[in-house]
């Protein structure tokens, strides 16, 4: 088999997964596209690691060891990645990426003082995910 | 100790005294009293023991380097000679009496300790002008006595007259001194040092190359300083400061500075007849006018202010014809009676609530009040006036005789021109002197209506300096004029028959005139009431002049004058009172040359950085506005919109890394 | 060209490269059909997932997506990894994305609003990497030929012996990072306010995962059952959990799904 065929389907399966990761709105949607691109990976890994397993004499199994671990720490990932959306959810209201705007200027006729009073409104809601965090 | 040592700690001992009093005034307020009145008192006695050493002798000189300062080498040095050691005296003796008077005068005022400690300082400043011998520490002193007055007329800033009368007074003065650095410069360039001892060996050798410059551009900054036409109308105004600083500004420190300074250096100015010319034209337009303007004055202390702008011009005059001899006895007696005159007036403006001789002349049995400045006032004024035998009669007779020397031809390289002017002038003034001291008794004293309020004795502490300095203005003139020569140049300062009897006659003229024009218009006085009082008669001195002195021009619609016809100096002087009153319109044109042209300057300079200067400001400042406004745009908070910049950024970057790397 | 040489210089000799050289992209193998076909199915139901409109669609595209890379692992003779994609994929992250979208309330149906307004913006970055990508991908590797004949590279028994030899290290690093996520999962999940009411709770759930990561390592070298350790973490610790708080349904929501995922 050409290892160009698995090569390209990863990078286009890649690619999908940065659209939505782009695209999407909901933060659970986000999390599939992430998967997406996770996967594309271990596709890369899987067909490198089986074609250096036929051409070099000694290999460690390097790419599907490594898919291995790809795929518990992703899993590890998306447990993490619910219960922060969830916890967003939960405090927002919302799970919508665009609407988690805590990082924008605020548009204030205070120009210079603008940041400052940003950081300030933002520090309790940070504060609060920190200490929920750290309970 | 030698003579040297004592006459370093002259100096020195005030300056102590203020720092200490400046460091001390709020921690320690009972020390402020001792470390005010001490140190001057112990600087008074030592210039009198330095005065005893020397003797008349010949000059103390030391000079110490303290390191080098370029090509002409500046020294701490001294220079004492008769006119330093009694000059030095006469300044210790009228501020311990300063000093002493306001301990009573400002007993309740909560900024006395930086006002003793600034008095000290202006005292320390002045010893140091009189006793040094180096230009340099002159300038040094005399520039912090321009800081020290400009504080010291400011002592009652609340009021709007005291603010601009010190602002005035710094910038006059300041304007007489920038020609006074420079021409400072030139005489030090000339002579190659800032010695005065060798500034006058090389005058006397001749190698002084421009002395008419050099000379007018010193000039300058003595008629700033010792308020000689036509820089003298910041004086007038300091009478909004307190009447000791009056006092102490008048008698004895800071208008004796210039003349002092001219004594000191009168060889660099007989080196030039132009600015002998110029010196004794300023002289006797400063006599004068000043004379006329005191007959109008409404104000008791304006009244002495013009008077001593005229008695600085007859030691100008002095000067001018070449005799500093008669110069510094003039100050020296002049000091001691102009002093008493002050610190008189300021018991009178204490007993009377008022500073306007309309008002005074309104109240009867003013004198039963304050027998002490009734008697002291009366002898100082007559020393004023020159009347025999009081002190001031025979130094302004030895002026007069001076001046008679040079017109007749018998002197040398003097102008017969400068003593014609100076003669003429000093005559003049002689007769204006006698009947404006005469009016201000008159008026002073012998008014009539109500009763005088009655505000209890005065402090001790102001009437016994009126007589401590009563003794000098009665008895100094007929016991020095004698032995003054041997301490000054040698010359006779002795009266002589011609001018005596002139200048006498015309100051009995003067005062007989002004006596009937008094007799004639008194009776008027009656008939036009006037006269507003201090609100606070109780308080201290120093309160009620601030307050009289804030009082006066909206009660009389003016600083300077009174709107009264019951005054004798109205009906002598006629059509030109209005004039005299408002000191000829000096100050108007001054408004005029240089006020107006120079807010008109900075108008002209604030539009231009308003609307010109900002407006490139505001452009500069625009574009980067702009570009913060679109690059804010892009700060939407979206997370989206930012990994989706940082992914288009790296897939150009690999793109263009993967292009290089292929060669294409 | 660069990089095609650089690919080969790096993989094989030169001998090999004579050998691909023989195969054209014209002819295809079976295999190679095959692949292609999944792959194209694959790729499909990866586009719908990101685009469509319905939510909980999405999640089933993704399982259409997943299975279709098992099936590529397989034809890639990556066996264990392939059911290891099923397992952990397939069976667990799925239904934990499906619970994630019902606790938050996802619309069922069509969503208006599923893309953002970034949407075409991404679509041009997408669209760039992906052309870049695919370009440098092609350029680089289409002379090279992966021979599937001969034993199979990823079968089971491969896998464990590399992973088991030189991989222990790694695995063991791995067993304490789940740990870590699992104890992050949990109290991420929590509610805020219950934390003063319940305080020994914490407890009960830190106790229980601390036999499992042994278990995480013990297990997968022997069974494909073990591997779903690494892939649900927080439904093993869950079900001890849950009891004591079980009594809210409403407030014990995030424990509940991955309880009953961890039943499946």
């Amino acid at each position: 088999m050409h290892l160009a065929y698995p090569a390209v389907l990863s990078a286009l399966l890649f690619c999908t997964g940065l659209y939505g990761v782009l695209a999407r709105r909901n933060a659970i949607l986000v999390l599939m596209s992430v998967e997406l691109m996770l996967n594309a990976v271990n596709l890369n890994l899987v067909a490198f690691d089986v074609w250096l397993s036929r051409t070099a004499e000694e290999t460690l199994h390097s790419g599907q060891a490594l898919t291995l671990f790809t795929i518990a720490i992703a899993a590890a990932e998306i447990g993490i990645g619910l219960a922060i959306v969830l916890a967003v959810h939960r405090n927002r209201g919302t799970s919508d990426i665009d609407k988690l705007r805590d990082t924008a200027e605020r548009h204030d006729p205070d120009g210079p003082d603008g940041p400052g009073h940003d950081a300030r409104t933002s520090g309790p809601a940070g504060e609060a995910q920190k200490a929920e965090a750290t309970a | 100790m030698t003579t040297t040592t004592l006459a370093v700690l002259v100096p020195l001992l005030p300056f102590l005294g203020a720092v200490a009093g400046l460091l001390l005034g709020r921690t320690a307020p009972g020390f402020v009293r001792p470390l005010a009145v001490l140190p001057t008192l112990a600087a008074l006695v030592l210039a009198a023991l330095v005065a005893a050493r020397q003797g008349g002798g010949a000059a103390v000189d030391a000079a110490t380097e303290l390191t080098p300062t370029g090509s002409v080498p500046i020294e701490l040095a001294l220079h004492i000679d008769g006119f330093a050691a009694l000059v030095a005296v006469l300044v210790g003796l009228v501020a311990s009496c300063v000093q002493i008077y306001s301990t009573g005068y400002l007993r309740d005022d909560p900024r006395y300790p930086s006002y003793a400690a600034l008095v000290s300082l202006f005292t320390s400043a002045m010893l140091l002008v009189v006793y040094t011998g180096d230009l340099m520490v002159l300038l040094v002193g005399w520039e912090v006595m321009g800081i020290c007055s400009y504080f010291l007329v400011g002592h009652y800033w609340e009021t709007p007259q005291a603010r601009a009368a010190s602002l005035k007074a710094f910038l006059v003065t300041k304007l007489g001194d920038v020609p006074f650095l420079i021409g400072l410069f030139a005489l030090a360039t000339d002579a190659g040092s800032f010695r005065i001892t060798r500034i006058l060996g090389t005058v006397a050798s001749g190698g002084l190359d421009h002395p008419t410059p050099i000379a007018l551009l010193l000039l300058a900054g003595v008629a700033g300083k010792s308020a000689q036409f036509p820089l003298h109308t910041w004086l007038p105004d300091a009478m909004a400061g307190p009447t000791p600083v009056s006092a102490l500004i008048h008698a004895a420190t800071m208008v004796a500075a210039g003349v002092y300074f001219i004594a000191r250096l009168l060889p660099v100015f007989e080196a030039s007849q132009a600015a002998m010319v110029v010196l004794a034209v300023m002289a006797a337009v400063t006599m004068a006018g000043s004379g006329l303007a005191a007959l109008a004055q409404d104000d008791i202390k304006r009244v002495l202010a013009y008077s001593t702008i005229g008695q600085l011009g007859y030691m100008t005059g002095a000067l001018a014809v070449g005799d500093r001899g008669a110069a510094v006895f003039h100050l020296l007696s002049h000091g001691a009676f102009k002093a008493l005159l002050f610190l008189a007036a300021g018991v009178i403006i204490h007993a009377a609530g008022t500073n306007s001789l309309a008002a005074m002349s309104r109240m009867r049995n003013l004198r039963d009040r304050i027998p002490d400045a009734y008697w002291t006032m009366t002898v100082a004024l007559l020393a004023l006036a020159a009347i025999p035998p009081f002190s001031g009669f025979f130094s302004k007779e030895a002026v007069l005789g001076v001046a008679e020397h040079v017109v007749t031809g018998h002197t040398e390289h003097e102008p017969a021109a400068a003593g014609w002017i100076v003669l003429v002038a000093a005559l003049l003034t002689a007769v204006l002197t006698a009947a404006y001291a005469t009016r201000l008794w008159l008026l002073a004293f012998r008014g009539r209506g109500a009763e005088a309020p009655d505000h209890g004795r005065q402090p001790l502490t102001m009437t016994v300096v009126l007589w401590v300095l009563a003794v000098p203005s009665l008895a100094l003139g007929g016991f020095a004029f004698r032995v003054l020569p041997d301490w000054f140049d040698g010359r006779d300062l002795g009266p002589t028959l011609t001018t005596s009897v002139l200048g006498t006659g015309l100051a009995l003229v003067g005062g007989i005139v002004t006596y009937a024009a008094w007799r004639h218009t008194t009776a008027l006085a009656a008939r036009v009431p006037l006269g507003a009082v201090a609100a606070h008669p109780e308080g201290d001195a120093a309160r009620v002049e601030a307050e009289a002195i804030a009082a006066h021009e909206p009660a009389y619609g003016d600083i300077a004058y009174a709107p009264d016809p019951a005054d004798p100096g109205r009906l002598l002087l006629g059509p030109l009172h209005r004039h005299a009153a408002a000191g000829f319109h000096l100050d108007a044109v001054y408004t005029a040359l240089f006020v107006r042209p120079v807010q008109a300057g900075a108008s002209l300079v604030r539009f231009l950085d308003r609307e010109v200067v900002e407006t490139y400001v505001r452009g500069a400042g625009a574009l980067p506005r702009w570009l913060g406004t679109a690059v804010r745009r892009s700060q939407t908070g979206n997370v989206q919109t930012y990994v989706s910049a940082l992914l288009a950024g790296t897939v150009v970057l690999a793109v263009a890394v993967v292009l290089v790397a292929t060669g294409a | 060209m660069t990089l095609a040489a650089a690919a080969g210089l790096l993989g094989s000799g030169p001998t090999f490269t004579a050998a691909a050289e023989t195969r054209g992209f014209l002819s295809p193998t079976g295999v190679e059909i095959a692949f292609l076909l999944v792959g194209l199915v694959t790729f499909g139901a990866a586009i719908v997932t990101v685009t469509t409109r319905q939510l909980v669609h999405a999640a089933l595209w993704l399982v259409v997506a997943l299975g279709g890379l098992a099936v590529e692992y397989l034809l890639l003779t990556a066996e264990f990894i392939a059911w290891v994609q099923v397992l952990i994929y397939v069976g667990s992250v799925v239904v934990l994305l499906l619970f994630g979208l019902m606790l938050t309330r996802a619309p069922i149906g069509r969503s208006p609003d599923a893309d953002s307004g970034n949407r075409w913006a991404a679509l041009t970055v997408a669209v760039a990497a992906a052309a870049a990508l695919v370009w440098v991908v092609v350029d680089a590797f289409r002379t090279i030929w992966i021979d599937l004949d001969g034993p199979a590279a990823g079968s089971t028994e491969a896998t464990g012996a590399s992973l088991f030899q030189n991989w222990v290290l790694p695995f063991e690093a791995l067993s304490v990072l789940l740990l870590a996520a699992l104890v992050g999962a949990i109290v991420l999940s929590r509610k805020a306010k219950a934390e003063a009411a319940p305080p020994a709770e914490p407890t009960p759930p830190k106790s229980t995962p601390a036999p499992s990561p042994p278990a995480a390592s013990t297990k997968p070298g022997s069974s494909p059952a073990a591997s779903t350790k690494p892939g649900n973490p927080s439904a093993a610790s869950t079900p001890p959990g849950n009891p004591p708080a079980g009594s809210p349904p409403a407030t014990s929501g995030p424990a509940a799904p991955s309880e009953q995922e961890g039943t499946r």
